[in-house]
């Protein structure tokens, strides 16, 4: 695969790490969760995002081998593996997204270019461009309602399912992983504005954040 | 008994109102009480408030005409503070608290005694349609005085002047039924569709939901209809899949079933939005409503009678005395004279008996009225005049009498002698009109029904009117029709709905008499002479205004409305636009189907600014997109610019002998750094986009200008990018990070743009093609470390082979910086030695901090956006977007060296570059200009021209497109695109400004530091 | 405000998440150099401007990236279909021509379709 130049981008030492919402965090400040949080969030930094695109065949016999993880064919389709701390998402027809604890990302592309040999597939590591956002609580739809034009409704947002879609003025990737929690999978250089706006939106909820 | 003193118009019993409690406001800055369930209209009325404001045109004493939305009159300005001034409230909507302070909106000085009144007495004759354009037209230069005064008499009221300290949100809806109005249609509709299972939403935009049954005299299963409209709303609430929105307007009907609508949430309890535990709560709220179907039951409206003096007050709508006598327990006067034109309107007449009131006479213009209300009336011992109608009202700020006749409605004349009645409160009905400018926002043109004597809806796939709205009235009926509509809405969508007439409360059949047409009543004068009939009460509009306007040769009513201001504004024609058009067809010897009607739009009531705008305001008005680096840059006192949405340093200003350092000082100085030690820019904005495939290669080579089949891994080279008419849309470098492996970088502002562009060519037209492009902006950051000693910081922290002969420029390598994998790119947008560095953003904070320990001893120098503008310019290097604008082609640019005219593939953009316009010597070439005075820096955007002596308007040959100055010439200097500029080198250009000077400035070559490239090579 | 049906994705998504692109079914020429200017010209610059049944390219840019085809009545702004890049439309103005007349509008008497501004008074 000398075709394509992978990269290893971190350090083999350790060295200061900020997530997208590093800043945010310190200049908008995390309100403390009470016994009257509706709605609670909570970054989960720093993990390892892989955007695979190819054919739907090819790259889920390719992750099957390597994680044990089936690629969703039908759009919208979100998969975990076992522990549920590994995911894939479809986002387009020939286009997901993988991801997975950080510091996997490497290795596993890796084993998975070794696996694909010379299919015309494209994996690139976007681990640094973004970040996932948990959000939970009686209200979580309410704040999500106030926030994305996408129907969050139950009978139209089962579990195990994933969106790219707009999200106040931006986008971002909307995904129900279980019945209480949701996740964002937000832009780095939107994490403040979107970090803002979800603070502002739940207000009335008493919104709090847990570091 | 104090209770009655204070507030002589409440009945001692009856209406929703609770009377244990009191609640006290302010009109007009008088003290009065209501109670809780009063709106403000009601409150007033109890008080015996007759004078609410003075007309908007003619300054007429106006009152209170109705009880709901299509309320013309008692639009107030409310709030007790200047921040919390709301305009354009209708007081029949506004809930009473305690504490309400409001205000009439016209009326200058005051709406008692009013300056502006002379206008209404004595300018009554002379105030045609069109009075302000033609009177005020000349001279212009006096209108800026006229309309001050103008506007201060007229207008619906003011914003304030201080920040609104309330939030406002959005909210998006989806659902299967959108019911709007929850009346008998819209209750019975809700009722089908979410027994059926289906996501329903229900909106009414009153205080309480019930619609007509709130004031009704009927009974549903032989129960008071409020018994009925309690068991409704508590069954729908008890289902997870409705959701009830009270108070809630429906107030445009969008493409595809999108409705908005406006909840009022907290405008019935105070000023300003009260905090729940420390939380701000939104004021109000914009729900943006995407429906399967949509059941428009929002009944209908009843038409004034349109006769002398209608508009003084103690004139009502006979529904509107229905209402408040029923459901507020106010009684608006003690003498009544109903007019009328159909059976329905004898309610007021019987409620205003019930309430313990003389009920003066009824003048009803049918001939032989008979229907069940009549005949109550009749046994009741109402005086009734058949064939007959009120003609004209007496009494100026309140009314005290009403002349009525018999009138041949035919022949449109006063037919008998007219009889003067004492009185203080006229009612008025003239049938009633569905209310259909929702359905009219569809685009859907109404119908003319003669039964109902009113405009009836159409509508478009997937909507549906259901009860009054398109003209059922007996309440049998529009409870039947809303079960039907909502089951068959229900069923549209995927539910088993079966509509049942069991299911439905009994009703008794009330037996009514046939209505009859009638619009304007005849006066003993003809229109234009005698006293002011009103059609339209908002924007004061006569029924002598709109025979003028049809003598004055407007016969489409759109045009009529137009010249006469009818239905105008927050009005939206809610009384008045049938009557209008009646009197148009009459005038123009049409029926009213052949005038037609005017269309409606949205919205249906003002909606508030702030719940228009929602949270998207202030702090969140924009997305604001931040580096890795924003932090520090921050810290350290950076100005920002705006760069599409990204916030960049724009220059670093310090503090020098105990002052801040002007943008020009400090650009200076970082200038100076760059081009004499090293400087920093964070250039993470950049796009950034992977490209892998066995393709991509082939494809880099047809959406560049420029040639990409020998490019060797390690290598990177500039692109120039075309559309397809051969114009310049974006450039940036390309690296070959393998065979089949690129990363390409765009303009900040161009990178989304450029990537849909990528796409578009492969899913469009080369899907052959194998090749994926995914955005990798985000993912790393980019700092770029330039200057002739730009190698020393970097040397101390990377196992990086910097050596000019190992590391040539236009080469990358991979790398650790600062202990973090980086990859280093060798290319230069200053002109000096660089390093472009990208690590992954997460560590980026570090690897920045690390250059600065070891940079500090070198000079290294952040610089912001203004500095690179002045290093990439004094290099000739172009913006995309700014030294180009979408007609520049690359030979205009002059770079004949990006072009790969013998590519074997006919690449985008190439094939324009040969038509006739792109083949002209004269088109606007890129040069630059050196100022005359070199301490002129030019403007931006500056026109120019080859001769300063010509006539004005001279000839403009181009522009400047980038202008600064720069430190390492000491002089101002600019890029420009100028007629034929390639070939003018040496020849002098004038730029005019607009105070008067002239600047001169020589063309010359682009490159105006270090033309031989040498020193990004050193 | 559409309300866009995604080929792609198979569900009907909000108008803003979508980008149009123009007329549809524009096919670059295959020899550009052998375009006489006129010919180019045209392929650049003109477009059909239909009252009626049009055929336009979209771009569902917030959502799975994917261009694609919508038949819509310039008119009525009804979407009458969407289709995936490569396909062809089934209803075309020739199709429409060759209909009955009123079709659409159903049995039900509350429904009427009634085409948008039909009788031309907008402002």
């Amino acid at each position: 695969m000398s075709d394509i130049r992978q990269f290893q981008t971190h350090p083999e030492v350790d060295v200061a790490t900020e997530s997208p919402l590093a800043y945010s965090l310190q200049r908008s400040g995390a309100p403390a969760i009470t016994s009257t949080s509706q709605v609670i969030l909570r970054e989960r930094p720093c993990l390892g995002h892989l955007i695979l695109r190819g054919g739907a065949i090819v790259l889920d016999e390719a992750l099957r081998e390597v994680l044990g993880l089936s690629l969703p064919s039908q759009p919208h389709g979100l998969n975990h593996d076992a522990s549920g701390e590994r995911s894939v998402q479809w986002l387009a027809p020939d286009e997901w997204l993988l991801i997975v604890p950080g510091g996997e990302e490497f290795s596993l592309e890796s084993q998975l270019r070794d696996v694909l040999g010379d299919s015309h597939v494209s994996i690139v590591n976007v681990s640094g461009g973004q970040t996932v956002i948990d959000i939970e609580g009686e209200m979580a739809r309410a704040v999500l309602m106030k926030s994305s034009h996408y129907d969050v409704h139950p009978s139209a947002f089962p579990v195990g399912k994933g969106v790219t879609t707009g999200f106040a003025k931006t986008s971002a990737i909307l995904r129900r992983p279980s019945a209480s929690r949701w996740e964002l999978v937000i832009r780095r250089s939107f994490a403040d504005y979107l970090y803002r706006w979800l603070l502002d939106a739940g207000e009335e909820y008493g919104i709090g954040v847990e570091r | 008994m104090s209770q009655s003193a204070k507030q002589p118009n409440r009945l001692a019993a009856g209406g929703c109102v609770d009377r244990n409690h009191t609640l006290n406001f302010t009109f007009n800055g008088q003290a009065y009480t209501g109670h809780p369930g009063d709106t403000l209209a009601s409150a007033l009325l109890a008080n015996g408030v007759d004078l609410v404001n003075r007309s908007f045109k003619y300054s007429r004493p106006r009152g209170i005409v109705a009880a709901g939305s299509e309320e013309p009159n008692a639009v107030v300005q409310l709030g007790a503070s200047e921040a919390a001034q709301v305009p354009n409230v209708r007081a029949t909507q506004q809930a009473l608290y305690e504490g309400l302070v409001a205000h009439s909106t016209n009326g200058w000085p005051d709406v008692q005694k009013d300056l502006m009144g002379w206008i209404g007495k004595l300018g009554a004759p002379f105030m045609p349609p069109g009075f302000y354009y033609k009177t005020f037209m000349a001279p212009a230069s006096m209108w800026m005085t006229y309309e001050k005064y103008i506007r201060k008499t007229a207008g619906l009221g003011r914003s304030p002047t201080e920040t609104d300290p309330d939030i406002y949100d959005h909210m998006s809806q989806h659902c299967d039924v959108l019911v709007i109005g929850a009346g008998p249609a819209g209750l019975a509709a809700a009722l089908a569709s979410a027994r059926a299972g289906a996501r329903v939403i229900l909106a009414d935009e009153q205080e309480a939901m019930g619609g007509s049954l709130l004031d009704s005299r009927e009974c549903l299963d032989d129960r008071p209809a409020g018994q009925w409209i309690a068991d409704a709303l508590a069954e729908l609430e008890r289902l997870e899949n409705v959701t009830l929105l009270p108070r809630t307007t429906a107030n445009g009907y969008h493409d595809h079933n999108f409705v908005t609508l406006h909840e009022r949430r907290t405008e019935h309890l105070a000023d300003s939005a009260p905090s729940i535990e420390g939380r701000r709560q939104p004021r109000s709220r914009l729900h943006r409503v995407r429906a399967g179907q949509v059941v428009l039951a929002t009944g209908a409206h009843e038409r004034p009678l349109v006769y002398a003096n209608n508009d003084v007050p103690g004139n009502l709508l006979a529904g509107a005395v229905s209402t408040y006598i029923r459901r507020y327990g106010v009684i608006p006067g003690r003498r009544l004279v109903l007019t009328t034109s159909n059976d329905h309107a004898y309610r007021a007449a019987l409620d205003w008996l019930d309430a313990g009131h003389d009920v003066v006479a009824i003048a009803d213009a049918r001939e032989t009225p008979d229907g069940e209300l009549v005949e109550q009336a009749r046994a009741r011992g109402i005086r009734i005049i058949p064939g007959s109608a009120v003609i004209e009202a007496s009494g100026s700020k309140r009314v005290t009498g009403a002349r009525i006749a018999r009138i041949d409605r035919e022949a449109f004349k006063v037919i008998g002698p007219v009889e003067t009645l004492d009185c203080d409160t006229i009612a008025s009905s003239g049938g009633y009109s569905p209310v259909i400018h929702l359905a009219s926002h569809t685009g859907a043109r109404p119908s003319w029904n003669e039964t109902i004597l009113g405009f009836v809806p159409n509508t478009v796939k997937g909507v549906a009117a259901a009860g009054g709205a398109r003209g059922i009235y007996p309440l049998a009926d529009v409870l039947a029709d809303g079960a039907d509509a909502g089951a068959k809405a229900a069923a549209s969508q995927g539910f088993e709905a079966v509509f049942e007439t069991t299911a439905l409360p009994r009703v008794p059949a009330i037996r009514e008499g046939e209505a009859c047409a009638l619009y304007q009543v005849p006066h003993e004068k003809t229109t234009l002479r005698a006293p002011k009939q009103f059609v339209d009460l908002q924007n004061d509009v006569t029924a002598a205004a709109i025979e003028l306007a049809t003598r004055e040769g407007f016969e489409s009513i759109e045009h009529v409305k137009r010249y006469t201001a009818m239905g105008f504004g927050t009005d939206q024609g809610k009384l008045g636009n049938i009557n209008g058009m009646a009197i148009a067809a009459r005038c123009l010897g049409r029926s009213i189907p052949e005038v037609g009607t005017t269309v409606f739009r949205p919205n249906y009531t003002p909606v508030t600014f702030g719940a228009v705008v929602g949270r998207h305001c202030r702090e969140l008005f924009d997305p604001e997109r931040y580096t890795a680096m924003h932090q520090w840059h921050v810290e350290q006192g950076a100005e920002f610019e705006d760069v599409g949405q990204w916030k960049r340093p724009w220059y670093y200003p310090r503090h020098v002998n105990g002052r801040l350092e002007s943008m020009h000082e400090a650009v200076v100085r970082e200038c100076r750094a760059v081009r004499e030690r090293v400087g920093i820019l964070d250039a993470s904005t950049l796009g950034k986009i992977d490209i892998q495939g066995p393709d991509a290669r082939e494809f880099l080579g047809r959406v560049y200008t420029n040639k990409w089949a020998k490019l060797a891994p390690g290598r990177v080279r500039y692109g120039l990018m075309c559309k397809d008419d051969g114009m310049v849309m974006d450039d940036g470098t390309t690296s070959c990070l393998g065979e089949n492996h690129f990363l390409m970088t765009t303009t900040s502002g161009g990178a989304a743009a450029v990537l849909e562009w990528l796409e578009m060519w492969h899913q469009t037209e080369w899907p052959e093609l194998d090749v994926y492009f995914t955005s990798v902006t985000d993912h790393w950051a980019t700092m770029t470390v330039t200057g002739p000693e730009a190698r020393k910081p970097l040397a101390e922290i990377t196992d990086i082979d910097l050596d000019r002969e190992s590391f040539k420029f236009m080469d990358w390598r991979e790398g650790n910086v600062a202990d973090v994998p980086a990859r280093v790119f060798r290319i230069s947008f200053t002109g000096e030695l660089a390093f472009e560095i990208n690590v992954q953003a997460n560590y980026a904070m570090h690897v920045w901090k690390t250059l600065f320990e070891h940079g500090d001893k070198y000079g290294l120098t952040p610089y912001g956006t203004e500095t690179m503008h002045v290093l990439r310019a004094e290099k000739g290097f172009i913006i995309a977007g700014q030294d180009t604008d979408g007609s520049v082609t690359p030979e205009d640019l002059g770079m004949y060296w990006a072009i790969g005219y013998d590519k074997p593939f006919p690449w985008i953009g190439k094939r324009a570059l040969s038509r006739s316009d792109t083949r002209r010597t004269d088109r606007k070439q890129l040069v630059g200009l050196r100022p005359a005075d070199p301490a002129v820096v030019l403007q931006e955007g500056a026109q120019i021209v080859f001769d300063p002596q010509q006539a004005i308007p001279m000839t403009m040959v181009g522009h400047v497109t980038s202008s600064y100055y720069s430190p390492t010439l000491e002089s101002g200097f600019a890029l420009a695109v100028v007629k034929g500029g390639h070939q003018r080198l040496g020849e002098t250009v004038y730029l005019p400004m607009a105070d008067g000077t002239i600047h001169e400035a020589e063309i010359v070559g682009t490159q105006f530091v270090d033309p031989e490239g040498e020193r990004q090579n050193v | 405000m559409f309300y866009i049906y995604c080929p792609y994705c198979e569900e009907h998504r909000e108008e803003e998440e979508f980008h149009p692109k123009g007329q549809a079914h524009l096919a670059r020429p295959e020899d550009p150099d052998a375009c006489s200017d006129e010919e180019w010209g045209d392929y650049l610059f003109f477009r059909n401007n239909p009252r009626g049944i049009h055929h336009e390219m979209w771009v569902h840019a917030l959502g799975c990236r994917k261009f694609f085809n919508i038949t819509r009545h310039t008119v009525t702004y009804e979407i009458l279909e969407t289709y995936k890049m490569g396909e062809q439309p089934t209803i075309t103005a020739e199709t429409e021509a060759s209909r009955p007349a009123a079709t659409a509008s159903s049995t039900d008497d509350r429904v009427s379709t009634e085409t948008k501004g039909a009788q031309g008074v907008q402002a």
